[in-house]
């Protein structure tokens, strides 16, 4: 199966509380909480779409959206 | 993946602590009831009362908020009325196993098709941080300042030995794994307990200074191993997860059925 490819972050910054789970699970520390303690994506080039952000969010705040090649 | 399509957004953001597990359940459920194609009318949950209970309110399904510790009887039923809908009962540790757990023990005896899922944060929330029938020995709490003495009952063997046909466990770390195991309880026909360990971080996390959320989440990992697990013989402390029990026995609404087939007849 071919690898999934990174389309878009969808982030929904009003719902997200900054608990920062999704900042600690991601293995290749794509994401960072911002000023406001909002997700935001900051290196996206370094996403590998393992959903483990998204899978974890308590908040439904986050999504990753895929292409496959 | 569209988890969106099965919530009542209007109620978003919801009304869980920043970290609280209860949303990572919600998640992964929403996740399972996709991966089976089930239709939002064929649908029920089922709740009573506590910061797990309102997870009833945030899903667009057929939904009961009812009665502390009460949601099995009302989930009960629901489904001898209408045996052909899916009926889920997410419930917290108190709700589940202090309040309503005579409620608990009758329906895993009689293995009605529900799915019980208890969502076991060791603590109650919603009322500020009381000590429950699942928070053990040892743990400070609200009510145990000086720390708990009440053993704590272990869900897996309370729903086994009650009757329970699927008996199951994980945590939040393991997210994933709350999705197969709801999906495998909500296939399974007779009385499924999934168990999820959940982290509250306002009131459990704090009183016992197991630190952030994330130290919570990250606790589960190191504190549980797959059932049988060579960790497991190595360090028995841990905690198993996985699926312990899966059996088919008479489910309780077919066995009515068979009744009300007899007393038609006249016999």
């Amino acid at each position: 199966m071919a690898k999934p490819k990174l389309k878009a972050h969808h982030i929904i910054r009003e719902w997200c509380k900054g608990c920062g789970i999704c900042v600690h699970f991601c293995p290749t520390n794509v994401l960072e909480l911002d000023s406001e303690d909002k997700v935001t994506v900051a290196r996206a080039q370094d996403c590998i779409c393992c959903l483990q952000c998204e899978l974890r969010c308590p908040d439904l705040a986050i999504e990753v959206e895929t292409q496959t090649e | 993946m569209a988890v969106k399509d099965y919530i009542r957004e209007r109620f978003f953001p919801h009304m869980w602590c920043p970290g609280c597990g209860h949303g990572i359940v919600l998640n992964s459920m929403l996740r399972a009831i996709d991966a089976l194609g089930l239709s939002k009318n064929e649908i029920v949950m089922v709740s009573g009362i506590g910061c797990s209970s309102r997870i009833s309110g945030y899903v667009d399904f057929h939904s009961l908020h009812t009665l502390h510790g009460r949601a099995l009887a009302f989930a009960t039923g629901v489904k001898l009325s209408r045996p052909e809908l899916n009926v889920i009962v997410p419930m917290g540790d108190g709700d589940a196993l202090a309040i309503g757990g005579n409620h608990f023990i009758h329906a895993a005896r009689r293995n009605i098709d529900l799915t019980a899922v208890v969502m076991n944060n060791r603590i109650y929330g919603m009322t500020g941080g009381q000590y429950s029938p699942l928070s053990g020995q040892g743990i400070l709490a609200t009510t145990a300042p000086y720390s708990n003495i009440d053993s704590d009952f272990d869900v897996v063997d309370l729903a086994s030995a009650a009757g329970a046909t699927f008996v199951a466990r994980t945590t939040t770390y393991h997210a994933r794994q709350i999705t197969d195991l709801l999906k495998a309880a909500i296939l399974h026909e007779g009385f499924s307990v999934v168990e999820v360990m959940s982290q509250c971080p306002t009131y459990f996390g704090r009183k016992n200074r197991l630190g952030s959320a994330v130290d919570m989440v990250e606790r589960f990992k190191k504190i549980t191993t797959p059932i049988g697990s060579k960790a497991k013989r190595e360090h028995p402390e841990l905690i198993e997860r996985g699926i312990f029990v899966q059996k088919e026995t008479t489910e309780y609404c077919s066995a009515y059925d068979d009744v009300i087939e007899k007393a038609m007849k006249g016999n």
